[in-house]
């Protein structure tokens, strides 16, 4: 043994229990909001949700501001902002779901040559756009020169361009996951490309791709910047591609500026909160149902 | 350093029970015990609890936070349970299966890490004498004496595997563990290994788990076979695989079953 | 044959459209914001000018410039040791077991919540506490809406890291435990030079979104066209302020916010750039 070895095991031993502690309380600071803000959302929020929350377009500004003066639940709800979310989500999802899907499968197929790295690098710094610059661009492609005004289709467009990269990495990725066996056993009798795509690869990656898309969904549907700058929102529950059209998220930027419309916020929080997460969890249980892919 | 007259037995095993698992034993009443300055070899087909056996000894089996340990192993008489783990473990070395310097160290570093990571400062010509001497023991000076203070990723597994012998005997331990040093080096790289660990017995107690019975036959002085978590048998190699009592041990002796 | 040609000349087509896009948005962007350019030149990036009187028109990026450098730094600052602490729960001492499962569940949450959500729930629940504690008196500023982003950025810190810190090889962690080092010992000397360059690129991009975020910053930020005073002042970043002033913008104006939005482009884009770099050439 070294003489030298002084005894710190002591203090070392100390130290260590120490920092433990200090990673400890760490994590449990870190997840503390959560608890927060779903317990703020669920005590000050339910009181508003009834049916009618989901039935009703929003009240103006003056039903508000009676109801919030005689005390009672404001009338009205959120259907406006349901309906402009149904149809811009719905829009985007078509426009962004076959071709991210297409795209995803074709740099998958590529991978290695020079051209799919390309697209795939550009799809990583697409993803890494803020939003609100999409709106920007929606705004100039889509408000200035297609719709001349704010319109669904606008908005469909910047949370189309949102979800695109999202549906592509995860469609590569998904499909980078397919045993090699079946790829080889799909194209062993002669079997035409696009069936080997849309009889085998498709379906066995299913679960993998559904994942993808509620992900990408549940992305897109707490946004709100570039629909500010697309949607404008609308009091009508509209389907009206071409013009102005309200989304959840936008209502909760209308309420929020209305001192009168206060309570409505908190539903419309909560709602927005307890849907995106559901979507959220629904994806990952998709995912770990179908464990190999 | 204790006064007493050093006895003969290094280490002790008594009634020794591992189970990873409530109920499912990976060491079952392992008694035995290791010679000064000798090589004991355990030996046995896999999943019979060599391995952990071995990581009990500098109570490495403990990384596994549901591991249960009963009976007790005592080092120069002491339980290990009852000391601290690291000084237990400036006692007790360990070298592993696979070569693993640390990659962001130099060759020199390497050689003084157990000082440095447990927060003992010591002057240059400290840290000098201890890598000198060291890397001296484990045949490496020549080789890097001209790259002491290069990263050690450019030797061959053989070197890296001597540089890790040096790294546990730097602190002059009293036993030095080595859970199947020489699985993954080549054959000519194994023989030195084996030529280093005879002369180290001179000065260190070995204790080698192997799955090559005629690496144990070759080297150690004192060898035990376990089989399914039981010590099956041990005693002096020569005796051992000449004239085995049990027979399991000759079953695997005789590569009935590996 | 020709199924087969027409397939692969449909993928090859839909794989256009990303180019199209990113060349699109690029052309967009500068297209938009060159009359800005031309009537204040370079200067605009460093002028901190902001009056929309007719007359007397005159922008500058500068203040929000400042206001996304700064909010963005403080959140990355205040949440390092959150997402640091975190991730050596989740990656290290808990390492496989259920509770690191929830934990990480738990903080994947955190990553779905809506930036309106989060900005709103600053706006009811912290800010009347900066208010109490008097270190602000309207409680918008610089450093709500700092602290409000940290929150929303550890999910993406932590995951990444959690990630690179449970790749380190057991050997290495082995090595140093059998030596006498203690946890917090191999997980400073080992661990963590091992995982560095990941850890660090896990932060980068943590950044790249704090500097992106719009809606919680908007609402907390104060909405001062001007370069924050203080930690409490109020301020505005280049994302706030193109929510806040689009709508109604037209002419010099709308330029001068489309080119904030193009220096908020680049400037993302360059630091997502390094953080994706430092992944694959280190880690």
């Amino acid at each position: 043994m070294h003489p030298e070895l002084t005894d710190n095991i002591g203090r070392r031993t100390r130290t260590n229990g120490r920092f433990r502690y200090l990673v400890i309380a760490g994590s449990v600071i870190t997840v503390i909001p959560i608890f927060l803000i779903v317990g703020n959302l669920a005590v000050k929020g339910y009181r508003q949700i009834n049916l009618a929350f989901f039935t009703k377009p929003a009240p103006d500004t003056f039903q508000a501001m009676m109801a919030a003066a005689s005390g009672e639940i404001i009338p009205g709800g959120i259907a406006n902002g349901l309906t402009g979310s149904l149809l811009m989500v719905l829009l985007a999802s078509f426009i962004a779901i076959p071709l991210g899907l297409m795209t995803g499968i074709f740099v998958y197929e590529n991978g290695t040559r020079r051209y799919a790295r390309f697209i795939r690098s550009l799809t990583e710094i697409l993803q890494g756009v803020p939003s609100i610059i999409l709106g920007i661009i929606a705004y100039l492609w889509v408000v200035k020169n297609i719709t001349r005004g704010y319109s669904a289709l606008a908005g469909s467009v910047s949370l189309a361009i949102m979800m695109l990269p999202l549906i592509i990495r995860s469609t590569e990725e998904t499909m980078r996951m397919i045993p090699i066996a079946i790829r080889e056993a799909a194209f062993a009798p002669g079997t035409p490309y696009y069936k080997m795509i849309y009889k085998i690869l498709i379906p066995v990656s299913f679960s993998g791709l559904a994942t993808g898309v509620l992900l990408a969904l549940s992305r897109i549907l707490g946004e709100t910047a570039p629909l500010m700058l697309t949607a404008l929102g609308s009091p009508a529950v509209s389907f009206d591609v071409t013009r102005p059209v309200s989304a959840v998220p936008l209502l909760i930027w209308d309420f929020y500026n209305d001192p009168n419309m206060v309570s409505l916020v908190w539903s419309a929080s909560l709602f927005l909160m307890v849907f995106v997460l559901s979507m959220n969890l629904l994806a990952r249980s998709v995912a770990s149902k179908h464990k190999y892919i | 350093m204790n006064n007493t007259p050093q006895s003969e037995n290094v280490l002790e095993i008594r009634d020794l029970f591992i189970a990873y698992e409530p109920g499912r034993y990976a060491v079952k009443d392992v008694s035995a015990h290791v010679r000064r300055n000798s090589i004991t070899a355990i030996m046995g087909p896999s999943g019979c609890g060599k391995s952990t056996l071995l990581r009990a000894m500098n109570r490495m089996h403990e990384l596994y936070p549901n591991i249960e340990t009963k009976g007790d192993i005592l080092l120069d008489g002491q339980s290990i349970f009852s000391m601290s783990v690291i000084e237990l473990r400036r006692k007790v070395g360990m070298v592993f299966q696979r070569p693993n310097p640390f990659p962001n160290m130099t060759i020199y570093e390497n050689v003084v890490a157990g000082f440095s990571l447990n927060d003992i400062r010591l002057k240059k010509s400290q840290r000098d004498d201890i890598v000198e001497n060291a890397l001296r023991n484990v045949a490496l000076s020549d080789e890097v004496k001209e790259s002491l203070y290069r990263k050690g990723t450019f030797l061959s597994g053989g070197q890296q595997q001597r540089l890790c012998v040096a790294r546990a005997i730097a602190f002059n331990p009293e036993v030095l563990l080595l859970d199947e040093p020489t699985s993954a080096l080549d054959p000519i790289a194994t023989s030195k290994i084996e030529d280093l660990l005879g002369e180290l017995k001179k000065k260190y107690t070995l204790v080698l788990v192997t799955h090559n019975m005629s690496q144990a036959a070759r080297i150690s002085d004192d060898s035990m076979f376990m089989y399914l978590g039981e010590l099956v048998e041990s005693g002096h190699t020569n005796t051992l695989f000449t004239t085995p009592k049990d027979p399991r041990t000759e079953a695997y002796l005789t590569g009935k079953f590996g | 044959m020709s199924g087969d040609r027409i397939t692969k000349a449909l993928l090859f087509i839909s794989s256009l459209t990303i180019l199209l896009l990113g060349a699109g948005i690029v052309i967009s962007l500068f297209g938009g914001a060159i009359p800005a350019f031309r009537e204040f030149g370079l200067k605009f990036i460093v002028s901190p000018a902001w009056n929309p009187t007719t007359g007397s028109e005159e922008y500058g990026a500068l203040s929000f410039i400042a206001g996304t450098v700064i909010t963005s730094i403080l959140a990355l600052i205040i949440c390092i040791p959150m997402a640091f602490s975190t991730s050596l729960f989740i990656a290290e001492y808990y390492n496989g077991t259920r509770t690191s499962s929830i934990l990480r569940s738990l903080v994947d949450l955190l990553a779905g919540i809506p930036s309106i959500v989060y900005g709103f729930w600053g706006f009811y629940a912290l800010r009347p506490l900066l208010v109490a504690t008097g270190l602000s008196d309207q409680g918008f500023g610089v450093f709500t809406a700092s602290l409000v982003l940290a929150i929303m950025i550890v999910p993406y810190a932590t995951s990444l890291s959690a990630e690179i810190i449970s790749m380190v090889p057991a050997e290495l962690k082995e090595a140093a435990y059998s030596l006498g080092a203690t946890r917090r010992e191999v997980i400073f000397s080992v661990v963590i030079p091992s995982a560095r360059s990941g850890i660090i690129a896990s932060f980068i991009l943590a950044l790249g979104r704090a500097l992106g975020e719009t809606m919680a910053v908007t609402m907390l930020i104060g909405n001062a066209n001007v370069i924050p005073k203080g930690l409490f002042a109020p301020g505005n970043t280049m994302a706030s302020v193109i929510a806040n002033q689009f709508g109604e913008a037209s002419g010099l104006k709308l330029s001068a916010l489309i080119a904030v939005g193009l220096l908020l482009f680049l400037i993302t884009a360059l630091v997502n750039a390094l953080g994706k770099l430092i992944i694959k050439r280190f880690a």
